[in-house]
C-alpha cells in the first residue's frame, strides 16, 4: 500500500520536470505525482496556472510540493493560499528532495520518517 | 489629496502603459542581472487589464486593486506575478469596501502592500528590489506628498546596492550598479499615482 499524500513539482524548466518524473517513477510508480514546468508556451519560468493546474489535477488532498527557484516557490505559496488542500512546500533539494520522497511515500514510511530524511536535505 | 474609484483606475491604467511602454527597457534590466523577462511578464499582465477595463471597468474602488492583483498572478508569472499580486491584493484589503481615501488611508493601503511584497518575498529593505523603491514612496506619503525627483533617488540609491534577494543574488558583487528590474518597474507604478493624482511638485 502507498501512502495517501501526493507529490507537486514546480520547475522553471519543463524538461527538468519531465527528467525527475521519469526518474522517481522507478521508485514510485504508485504514488500521485504531478507537476508544472516553464510558462504557459513552455518557455523557461514560472506560471501561475500551470502551478494551480498541477495541485488540482493530484488525486490526493494532501500534498508535499518540490520547487528549484524563488519564483517557483513564490507561484507555488499563492496557489497553495487559494487552494482548498493542504500542501506542505519543502525548501529541500529538488531532485533528492524528491526523489527520496517518492521512495518512502511507495513504501508508505511513516510520515515522521519521511520529515526527518527532508530536514537533512534542507538547502534553502 | 482624496483616492477615489477614478484616481485609481486611472492610476493602474497609467501604470499599465507604462509597462507597456517601457517592456523592452525593462528586459534589458533583467537581462543583466536576472532572467530577462520581467519587462514581458509585466507587459502581458498590463495588457490583460487594459483589455479587461476597455470591455468593463472597475465599478468600486477595491475593484480596481482587486482586478489587478488577478491579472498580475494569473497573467505573470515569475517572481513579479506574485510579488505585485500579492501587493495588490492586500491594499484591496485595506480598502474593503471604502469609495475613497483619504490620505492617511491611502499611506495604510500602500503599506499593507509593501508588506505584502515583504511577506512573498521573504525580503526587506536594502536588499535591492522592489522594497527599495516602495519604502521612500511610502515615507513621501506620509508627508502628503510624492514627486518624481524622490523615485529617481530611490533607484540611483537602489542601483548603487548589492542584491542579496532573488536570481540577482547569484551575482554578487557584480549586481552592484546595475538596474534591479523590479525597483524600476516600482518606479513606474508609483509615477502614474503622481500622474493620475495632484500632487504638488513635479
Ligand atoms: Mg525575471
Amino acid at each position: 500500500m502507498v501512502t495517501n499524500i501526493g507529490i507537486v513539482m514546480v520547475s522553471h524548466s519543463k524538461d527538468i520536470v519531465k527528467g525527475i518524473n521519469d526518474l522517481i517513477q522507478q521508485v514510485a510508480p504508485n504514488v500521485s505525482i504531478t507537476y508544472a514546468g516553464g510558462t504557459v508556451n513552455g518557455d523557461i519560468g514560472t506560471s501561475f496556472e500551470t502551478v494551480q493546474q498541477a495541485i488540482e489535477e493530484n488525486t490526493c488532498h494532501q500534498l508535499f510540493a518540490f520547487y528549484d527557484l524563488g519564483s517557483a516557490k513564490m507561484n507555488l505559496e499563492m496557489a497553495a493560499e487559494l487552494s482548498e488542500k493542504e500542501i506542505e512546500i519543502l525548501d529541500v533539494s529538488f531532485i533528492e528532495g524528491v526523489y527520496c520522497t517518492a521512495a518512502l511515500f511507495e513504501m508508505n514510511a511513516d510520515l515522521t520518517v519521511v520529515i526527518s530524511e527532508l530536514e537533512q536535505l534542507m538547502v534553502k | 489629496m482624496i483616492v477615489t474609484k477614478d484616481l485609481t483606475h486611472k492610476w493602474f491604467t497609467l501604470f499599465a502603459e507604462k509597462v507597456i511602454q517601457e517592456k523592452e527597457q525593462l528586459s534589458e534590466y533583467d537581462r543583466i542581472i536576472g532572467d530577462g523577462d520581467h519587462g514581458m511578464n509585466m507587459a502581458r499582465g498590463a495588457q490583460q487589464l487594459i483589455t479587461l477595463w476597455q470591455a468593463v471597468p472597475p465599478v468600486h474602488l477595491s475593484d480596481v486593486f482587486k482586478q489587478a492583483a488577478m491579472k498580475w498572478i494569473s497573467g505573470v508569472g515569475g517572481a513579479s506575478g506574485p510579488l505585485y499580486g500579492t501587493a495588490f491584493l492586500e491594499m484591496a484589503k485595506a480598502v474593503g469596501a471604502k469609495e475613497e481615501l483619504s490620505n492617511d488611508e491611502l499611506v495604510t493601503a500602500v503599506k499593507a502592500g509593501f508588506e505584502g511584497i515583504k511577506k512573498r518575498g521573504k525580503s526587506d529593505i536594502g536588499q535591492k528590489t522592489m522594497l527599495d523603491l516602495w519604502a521612500p514612496a511610502v515615507q513621501d506619503l506620509e508627508k502628503d506628498e510624492l514627486t518624481m525627483a524622490t523615485l529617481q533617488t530611490a533607484l540611483t540609491k537602489t542601483n548603487e546596492l548589492k542584491a542579496t534577494k532573488g536570481r540577482a543574488s547569484f551575482l554578487g558583487d557584480r549586481s552592484i550598479n546595475e538596474v534591479d528590474p523590479g525597483a524600476a518597474s516600482s518606479k513606474l507604478f508609483f509615477e502614474a499615482l503622481i500622474e493620475a493624482g495632484e500632487f504638488g511638485g513635479n
